[in-house]
């Protein structure tokens, strides 16, 4: 199955929501936690998410609707 | 010889044989080489490096790549100025620029190029990839030339004439993309992973990183073997940042220089500063950015290595400062009006960031620093263009230039009769 690698950095107005968890719950894809960085104020996230291409991208696209940005987990491919 | 071993995650430290791997499957953290750093020191003397070539090679024992495998466009052993004059203007006694504006493809990334195109080679792969806004794509561009090798580069669509004949001219399969930064970065991604190409700042990147390290064993050499005080770095990815230090750690660690207490610190562009704004929150993690800038050399607003470099801020004492758009361009003006020396933005941004650390006095006049500068201005030419004095305009005769000279210095001619 497709799998991605992707990092959600949380503002501070969502540190308390389980995105993760609803994210699994609303669209067929695994979600798989890899490393974690979560204060009050901030956090990011390391995940891989697994699932049909079209499932990922909806869950993304929901993900940064709620506010999460979501970048590829390696950083800006995109160089000078 | 290469003494690399084996590739390491930088965060759990497990193990990975040498190959087209730069994610750990445990952890995501990032792969790193690992050398056999006693095996070098057997090995290496400063008499062997300065009977090798004059270019990166010359450093191939701490790379992770065999030299008979490189390929050689001249790459690297760039001068090292002392800037008196820049110096002066910004109140340094002991100023020096790193000019790696005079690099085959007028950028450092022949650096990282280089190495990773090797690397490339010897892992058997036929095509080299980047996605770019300029200078890497020129780079892999003319080094997948040299070598033979397929090129097939990813710039935005948006990208100025200049950078794209830039990559262009040395006849890659070059790939517009549609759409926004965001966008263009999630589809090379995908891309990265799905076709079996040596892209060289994604799979072959732990190898491609190695050859920034270059940069701070040229430093160290050309001062008489030995680290700066204080080093001023553009950060964009933050890997530049991280492997000049390196290069003097590695120097040090094989018995060639002194242990360094070299203060590293870093320059972006306000427009895109996710490192500077981190560092001045005092925290180590920075929140990606959309970037905002001319600086497009330093855009990355979710940098690679930006944890790894707020980190040796810290531990080396430095600071990270950031400037605007017009501080951009008196900086790339004032390094051409007292050295001679036309940089790109990502210049302009390390010029300005050296004056702003000085006049916050976290730059001390004494200290024996280093500014990087890494790119050439031809490149960049639209960010400057607008703000230079015009030409005189005349008439084919001495009249005409004597009035439109003479205007020019508040009426006073300096006509001579010869």
């Amino acid at each position: 199955m497709p799998a991605r690698r992707v990092k959600f950095t949380f503002p501070e107005s969502l540190i308390k929501e389980p995105i993760i968890y609803l994210l699994g719950k609303e669209f067929k894809v695994i979600t798989n936690v890899r490393m974690a960085d979560v204060d009050e104020h901030t956090g990011w996230v390391v995940l891989e998410l697994e699932g049909d291409h079209e499932e990922i991208d909806r869950s993304i696209a929901w993900a940064q609707a709620r506010g999460v940005r979501v970048d590829p987990a390696g950083g800006d491919v995109v160089e000078g | 010889m290469s003494f690399s071993q084996c590739l390491r995650c930088r965060e759990c430290h497990r193990e990975y044989p040498l190959t087209a791997n730069h994610v750990c499957e445990f952890c995501f953290g990032p792969l790193e080489v690992s050398y056999d750093y006693e095996a070098i020191a057997k090995q290496i003397s400063r008499k062997r490096i300065e009977q090798g070539p004059v270019s990166l090679w010359r450093y191939s024992d701490f790379l992770p790549c065999h030299a008979e495998n490189a390929i050689d466009i001249g790459v690297g052993f760039t001068p090292l100025i002392r800037a008196k004059n820049l110096g002066r203007a910004l109140g340094l006694n002991n100023l020096y620029l790193k000019n790696d504006t005079v690099n085959p493809t007028w950028s450092f990334k022949d650096r990282v190029v280089a190495v990773a195109a090797a690397r490339a080679r010897e892992l058997g792969f036929d095509t080299l990839a980047c996605a770019s806004t300029g200078n890497l794509a020129n780079s892999v561009s003319a080094h997948a030339a040299a070598a033979g090798m397929k090129a097939v580069v990813f710039i935005p669509e948006d990208l100025e004439t200049g950078k794209v004949v830039g990559s262009s001219i040395y006849a890659p399969t070059l790939v517009k993309v549609r759409g926004n930064y965001d966008a263009v970065n999630r589809l090379c991604a995908e891309i990265a992973g799905s076709y079996n190409w040596a892209f060289v700042n994604v799979n072959v990147r732990p190898y491609y990183s190695e050859g920034s390290k270059t940069l701070g064993f040229e430093v160290a050499e050309q001062l008489g073997w030995r680290a700066p005080d204080h080093c001023v770095v553009p950060i964009a990815s933050g890997s530049l940042f991280v492997k000049i230090k390196k290069g003097f750690d590695e120097l040090a660690k094989t018995g060639l220089i002194d242990e360094p207490k070299t203060r590293m610190s870093g320059a972006q562009a306000t427009g895109c500063s996710p490192v500077a704004t981190a560092w001045q929150e005092g925290t180590t993690n920075f929140r990606p950015q959309r970037p905002n800038t001319i600086a497009k050399s330093l855009a990355i607003g979710n940098p690679a290595d930006g944890y790894y470099a707020l980190v040796q801020l810290q531990a080396t004492g430095g600071a990270c400062g950031s400037v605007s758009d017009p501080e951009i361009v008196d900086g790339i003006k004032l390094l051409a009006e007292t050295e001679g020396l036309f940089a790109e933005t990502a210049g302009g941004v390390t010029v300005a960031t050296v004056k702003q650390l000085t006049a916050q006095g976290k730059i001390d006049p004494d200290e024996l620093v280093v500014a990087f500068i890494t790119g050439a201005g031809f490149k960049t030419v639209e960010a400057v263009i607008d703000s230079l004095a015009e030409p005189l305009h005349v008439d084919a005769t001495l009249d005409s230039f004597e009035r439109a000279y003479g205007a020019l210095n508040h009426g006073e001619s300096e006509l001579v009769v010869i």
